[in-house]
């Protein structure tokens, strides 16, 4: 997933996923602009969904959406809801702040 | 020799015991470490009763859970599809009548002043009630979102706060925050900190949802009718309505992280207080649900 290691924030969505337009509007609603990338307009889409299942384990609801913060895969929207509201996701994209649009 | 004499208390001359034989002064201090361990054993002892009336407690709440789920499972076992609706309307019957012991008790338990320990337990069985709640939704989610989100199975007062299934829990910090006073500057801090990630965790939801409803009734208002089209424009709007599932439990989860982080910031005492209250604002708004019903009306 060379996409995910140039850019801080990076979610891999499909542009029917109406949880990761959420996420995307929880991003931008504490001031970071993520990058949306919409596994169902590749080409490569299928190879991409079963990675990011695997990513997510048996826990996560669906491939997406998958948060990268900083090349690392920070987990789905139960993780970012549950670090949102310990105070993490502000620190965790503290250093990539800078860098976002 | 002279500190020793003082912390035992006793009002010793120093000239007079040091005119005892050794012998006597030997048995003096055999007496007085007779009576120290006396002590010690007496202190032993009370905290054994303590013990045991704590272990108590937390055996009845045990018994009461062993017994909701002995009646579940007999009514489960007379339901052939398991967790359906039906089963989660009589489950959260018995839910409510269970937080209605728990506040009872939180109740009791706060004007008696009994101590810290015994408090932590009660705090612990209010907030794995609600998590038991959160598990119930999840299940009854799985059978039909619509009947969950719809509020139907709560009394109408609460379904007119209804937010994704429930309420919203930002709203339920304002109604707790006056009753939790005095909170420490800290406290403060903390839990509003906490109310702005909750409100802006609803927002996203909330703008998520919508969503939703437009892309669905823009799919909708297409007319597919030639045969392929259709079946195509029906699975699609299949896939996006089972996406409703994700974001009652997503709510549901908010829900009970802002608990857990509440239980977190405040003292075993506050969270206890908060429970109380939380649980005493759902009972008054029920009594208005029913009271509205029945109210007098001018006969049309």
């Amino acid at each position: 997933m060379g996409l995910a290691s140039e850019n801080g924030l990076v979610i891999f969505s499909k542009s029917s996923c109406c949880m990761c337009y959420a996420v995307n509007m929880l991003f931008q609603g504490i001031g970071v602009k993520p990058v949306m990338y919409d596994i169902d307009q590749d080409p490569e889409g299928r190879e991409m969904e079963k990675a990011l299942m695997k990513l997510g384990g048996a826990a996560a609801a669906g491939p997406v959406p998958a948060v990268f913060i900083g090349g690392k895969f920070m987990g789905s929207t139960n993780e970012i809801m549950s670090a949102h509201l310990s105070g993490q996701l502000v620190q965790m994209l503290k250093p990539f702040h800078h860098s976002m649009s | 020799m002279k500190s020793s004499v003082h912390i035992i208390g006793y009002e010793f001359e120093l000239e007079k015991y040091a005119s005892f034989s050794p012998q006597t002064q030997r048995r003096l201090a055999q007496n007085r470490e007779a009576a120290r361990k006396s002590r010690l054993r007496k202190k032993a002892y009370v905290q054994q009763l303590e013990t045991s009336r704590l272990k108590l407690v937390q055996l009845e709440q045990e018994l009461v859970r062993a017994r909701q789920q002995v009646s579940h499972l007999i009514k489960y076992t007379t339901q052939p599809n398991g967790a359906g609706i039906g089963t989660f309307e009589m489950e959260y019957a018995h839910w409510v009548e269970e937080q209605h012991k728990q506040v009872a008790e939180l109740r009791r338990a706060l004007q008696a002043h009994v101590g810290d320990v015994e408090l932590r337990m009660l705090v612990e069985n209010g907030l794995n009630h609600y998590a038991n709640l959160f598990r119930m939704k999840a299940d009854a989610a799985k059978a039909d979102v619509f009947y969950l989100i719809s509020g139907k199975w709560r009394t109408s007062v609460e379904r007119f706060f209804l937010w994704i299934g429930g309420f919203r829990p930002s709203e339920l910090l304002n109604v707790l925050l006056p009753q939790l006073e005095p909170l420490t500057d800290q406290q403060h801090a903390e839990v509003c900190t906490l109310r702005q990630s909750c409100q802006q965790v609803e927002d996203a939801l909330s703008q998520g949802i919508e969503r939703l409803q437009q892309t669905l009734s823009q799919s909708m208002a297409l007319d597919q009718s030639i045969g392929g089209s259709y079946r195509v424009q029906m699975a699609a709007a299949i896939e996006k309505l089972e996406g409703l599932e994700s974001f009652a439990n997503q709510a549901d989860h908010l829900r009970g992280q802002t608990l857990h982080h509440m239980a977190r910031i405040l003292t075993t005492r506050q969270a206890a207080r908060g429970l109380l209250a939380l649980g005493e604002y759902f009972e008054r708004l029920r009594a208005l649900s029913s009271l509205w019903a029945a109210r007098p009306r001018e006969p049309t």
